[in-house]
């Protein structure tokens, strides 16, 4: 083993940006590979020194236990309303807020669709895996219809529970967003479109061009009660369909 | 040169927000402060200043900018009426957890629910018994003019820097309103990022730099052990606001027989109260707090000792008395008057109080 591992031959390296703590995320989780992403990232354009995020409620409520920079942990939905603050009286920062199906969809639409509306420059990365995944499983905003979560047993039912809500073709509607997309993160070729996506919401943040949105569709294995490989399956077939991957803006 | 105005309660909050440096506001319209950001927007203190003036979809929201900007050691604030500073509840007990520095003014009409756009004081519970979940406190300061509430401003950030904790200037519909001249002071300048850096960068977010661990600011910690260890410091620093923060003033308490105890508007109808209870040979005194939390109960209790009854005068049926009760623990007779949904009590009708309670028996 030792004759292979020289630095000559490393292909791959672990982001300096990512600290050395194990995740708390379940074994085939989403946002342990978004959060390498936007480390790499991080790393990649030189600006840990000045971004600021914005963690969310929910399962990624550590974040900034795993990216080294500064972090804000928000109240449930209320990231974008920090991370408005934060750029507003430091507009020189690169501020992003991390958030899941519950806290952005749910309880913070208020805040999503009015800091995406005012077009503040920040950039938000959204993790929808259609379910409350900390709480236990618990139905979302997001959850497909006929799909089983804890509060709705026999599956989501569009006269009872409503339906699901396409949150980023709202978003995509406003004139405060320049950028709103929908990636992936379960194959190689996903990974790198969602990384390029979030290095452009970056980007745009720089160049002061108002609001980008990066909606990852994402897998819950626990909460859909499914093995890694067949939750990865399960979103190809159930929730691509409804949340087609995509640019849906890019001004 | 002293600079003299006449204007409204709001508009001296307004006016010393932006003279004493204050790098940002974000709020949300409701009677009886909407002139607060009206003033704010009319200076347009971003040309001036820098300060960024910022309307919010909710109290909500404009609470958790304020969190925000308090996170990156900014000095922020805002302002809402009762039903809007319910809203923000949610917001102030983060930033207490988070230990974030910040200025509310809450002020305040008559409730419950939307209740009427007439001054009342029955806020004070929400205010400094906590107000929303967990085990915390608000620093409170209580103006009863047009010049405490444009000096209480600065005051009110300079404790919440002091001790990392929201302060909450705790006015009313009344003290908005009405005008008063007022001296202003002069105009200070922002702190710049190096001075924000050098002061507050071992808890700010302003960017983790190569020399420092990053800052986090949170408020979530799942282990009981732990959570209960950042209570108990969270206490201590109360106890040291109790013990170094108390302000009050006392008016003609020198040859009192009754004491009134009362604050902000209360406090300055009191006042005329005295005078024509002194006019009718009651010689009564009024001991007026000026911090609500800190409650300024050792010198409740020592005047409190010299009389024959005291009573709480307060725009609500009756909150702060349980403070003057606490304080006095039974050492004399204490009795609440009160008017409620945004009535003002008359003079008279504190002299009346007086009278029925303490002197007719």
């Amino acid at each position: 083993m030792k004759e292979i591992i020289k630095e000559e031959n490393i292909v791959y390296k672990k982001s300096v940006v990512l600290t050395d703590k194990d995740t708390h995320y379940c074994p085939g989780c989403t946002h342990g590979v978004v959060h390498r992403i936007i480390a790499e990232l991080i790393e990649e354009m030189g600006i840990q020194e000045t971004t600021i995020g914005i963690a969310p409620v929910g399962c990624s409520v550590f974040a900034y236990d795993y990216i080294d920079i500064d972090w804000q942990e928000a109240a449930h939905g209320r990231a974008p309303a920090l991370a408005t603050a934060v750029k507003r009286l430091m507009p020189e920062k690169n501020v992003f807020s991390y958030q899941g199906d519950g806290d952005l969809a749910a309880i913070g639409t208020a805040e999503t669709i009015h800091a995406c509306n005012r077009g503040e420059n920040i950039v938000m990365i959204f993790i929808n895996n259609g379910i409350y995944g900390m709480t236990g499983g618990q139905m979302a905003p997001t959850t497909l219809e006929g799909m089983k979560a804890s509060t709705c047993p026999m599956g989501r039912e569009a006269n009872h529970d409503g339906h699901p809500l396409k949150i980023t073709e709202l978003i995509a509607q406003l004139p405060g967003t320049c950028y709103v997309t929908r990636q992936a993160a379960h194959t190689p070729a996903a990974v790198r479109k969602t990384k390029k996506a979030i290095k452009k919401a970056f980007e745009n943040q720089m160049q002061n061009k108002g609001t980008s949105f990066v909606e990852v569709v994402s897998t819950c294995n626990s909460g859909w009660k499914m093995t890694p490989a067949k939750a990865n399956d399960w979103m190809v077939e159930n929730m691509f369909p409804f949340y087609p991957l995509g640019d849906m803006k890019d001004e | 040169m002293k600079e003299v105005k006449l204007m409204k309660g709001n508009e001296a909050i307004a006016h010393a927000a932006i003279r004493c440096g204050t790098d940002g506001y974000f709020g949300y319209p409701i009677t009886p402060q909407s002139e607060i950001m009206e003033t704010l927007m009319a200076e347009q203190p971003w040309n001036s200043t820098g300060m960024v003036v910022l309307q919010a979809e909710s109290e909500i929201a404009s609470i958790n900018m304020v969190y925000g900007g308090a996170g990156c050691g900014k000095r922020v604030m805002t302002s809402s009426s009762s039903p809007g500073v319910s809203l923000m509840q949610e917001g102030l007990t983060y930033m207490a957890g988070a230990e974030l520095p910040c200025v509310v003014v809450n002020v305040v009409r008559g409730g419950p629910g939307l209740g009427t756009i007439q001054p009342a004081q029955s806020d004070y519970f929400q205010t400094v018994k906590g107000g929303g979940h967990g085990d915390y406190k608000l620093i409170t300061l209580a103006p009863s003019s047009v010049q405490e509430m444009a000096d209480f401003v600065e005051d009110a950030f300079d404790l919440a820097f002091k001790y990392r904790n929201p302060v909450m200037i705790l006015s009313d519909g009344a003290i908005g309103q009405m005008m008063e001249k007022v001296e202003l002071k002069p105009q200070k300048p922002r702190m710049t990022e190096e001075e924000l850096i050098e002061k507050y960068g071992d808890w700010a977010t302003t960017g983790k730099t190569k020399n420092r661990k990053r800052n986090i600011i949170t408020s979530v910690e799942l282990a009981s052990e732990e959570m209960e260890q950042f209570n108990n410091k969270l206490q201590a620093k109360y106890k040291k606001v109790e013990e170094n923060e108390v302000r009050y003033e006392t008016f003609m308490c020198d040859d009192a027989e009754y004491l009134i105890v009362a604050y902000g508007s209360s406090a300055r109808i009191c006042q005329k109260s005295i005078q024509l209870a002194r006019a009718k040979g009651i010689k009564v005194g009024l001991l007026r707090p000026i911090t609500l939390f800190p409650f300024p109960s050792k010198p409740i209790l020592e005047l409190a000792q010299r009389v024959k009854g005291v009573l709480s005068v307060e725009m609500s049926a009756g909150q702060m008395v349980e403070d003057v009760r606490l304080a006095i623990n039974g050492a004399v007779k204490v009795e609440h008057f009160g008017r409620l949904g945004g009535i003002i009590p008359s003079p008279g009708e504190v002299v009346t109080a007086l009278e029925s309670n303490f002197i007719g028996e």
